[in-house]
């Protein structure tokens, strides 16, 4: 194990930390930036609770080597919109869709890249891309009304413009 | 009407340059599609010396390969990849997309990094981790050797390749990996020397596709 100094983009501010490039880049956003809104779940990829975006890309932070991310831009829950007003987390709010909470910031990391490529979902597009995002609580229901509401919003904002 | 003439022959100077670097830049451009397809066609021709028993022989020892899960699991009949060594369907369903790298937040690159991860039920890594694309989904899933021979040598079913290109694909970097597949799986039946052997002589032989 060797550490060296790591430059990291993440929510438009750049870091250097000082750590292992084989550092899971979720501990280094947690424990070294103190950004703790991303959540550990599982470890190994199968939750979805770590969902950070990697240039863009749902990418499950616990299993991605801080390396990989170097250079690279990463948004995590914290910098998903200014003043939290993201059309998804409006909607999470709107429809009351956590129930303990911790699983949400990936599922609303999971949802933005869908509504980014696919502003209409269906329910069937909603499955598709949710579907690696466990909740134990089961608030599989809100989630997805929430999904459909927050794509509303967007288009109205859209419109609006 | 000296100037006149002098202006004539600065504008004849100039078209001449202008063609005389546009020629060029055709020739160069020329050359560079030469150089690609030159290098592309450089390798040693292909000779294929007919022998359809050797041929039929070998493709019994590429088909245990392909058959295996380390192949098959990525060339499923269905759209979402398969998992493990009984080849069941990958958790959380994540479906082919257009390209064959998954579809919004389920792409194969956000839980699939450049390596392997470490540890059992890791997801194993590869930076090209793909299944085929949508338009051309190479299923070797359910396939008879019969079958899976003629596919194989289709070019409308085997990603556009030539015999050529496909003797190369024996070491592209994701058949390599399914001889290193991470912890907790079981290699191919046999090492990527033998069936790099056996590929090779199937499709030297004739490319032979085993009776129905």
């Amino acid at each position: 194990m060797f550490f060296t100094m790591i430059s990291l983009n993440i929510n438009q501010k750049l870091y250097e930390v000082d750590a292992d490039p084989e550092m899971p880049l979720l501990w280094v956003i947690r424990d070294l930036v103190g950004l703790t809104g991303t959540k550990y779940g599982c470890g190994v990829a199968q939750c979805g609770a770590c969902v950070v975006h990697l240039n863009g890309e749902a990418v499950r932070s616990c299993i991605t080597k801080v390396s990989r991310a170097s250079g690279q831009k990463i948004t995590t829950i914290e910098g998903l919109s200014k003043d939290n007003d993201h059309p998804l987390q409006l909607a999470w709010n709107e429809e009351n869709v956590p129930q303990c909470g911790y699983c949400h910031s990936g599922q609303i990391m999971s949802a933005a890249v869908l509504l980014r490529e696919n502003p209409t979902p269906t329910d069937e597009d909603i499955n598709n891309a949710m579907a690696g995002n466990i909740c134990r609580c089961g608030t599989y229901p809100r989630i997805r009304k929430a999904i459909h509401l927050a794509a509303e919003m967007q288009k109205k904002k859209g419109a609006e413009k | 009407m000296m100037n006149f003439n002098l202006k004539r022959k600065g504008k004849f100077y100039r078209s001449a340059a202008i063609l005389t670097v546009l020629v060029c830049l055709v020739m160069v451009m020329a050359f560079g599609l030469n150089t690609t397809h030159h290098v592309a066609s450089s390798t040693t021709p292909l000779i294929i010396k007919k022998d359809s028993l050797a041929s039929v022989k070998a493709f019994k020892e590429v088909y245990r390969v392909l058959k295996s899960p380390r192949c098959m699991n990525c060339h499923p009949s269905g759209d979402i990849p398969l998992q493990g060594d009984d080849s069941h369907l990958h958790t959380m369903s994540p479906k082919r997309g257009v390209e064959g790298k998954g579809l919004f937040a389920m792409k194969c690159a956000n839980c699939h990094q450049p390596q392997n991860a470490p540890g059992v039920h890791t997801p194993p890594g590869n930076p090209n981790w793909h299944l085929p694309p949508a338009d051309m989904k190479m299923v070797f899933q359910g396939k008879t050797p019969y079958q899976l021979a003629k596919q194989l040598v289709n070019p409308k079913q085997n990603g556009n390749k030539n015999m050529q290109q496909l003797i190369e694909h024996a070491d592209d970097g994701l058949v390599l990996s399914g001889w290193n597949p991470g912890e907790g799986r079981t290699l191919p039946p046999i090492s990527h020397a033998e069936f790099k052997k056996a590929w090779i002589t199937w499709i030297k032989t004739g490319a032979y596709a085993p009776k129905k």
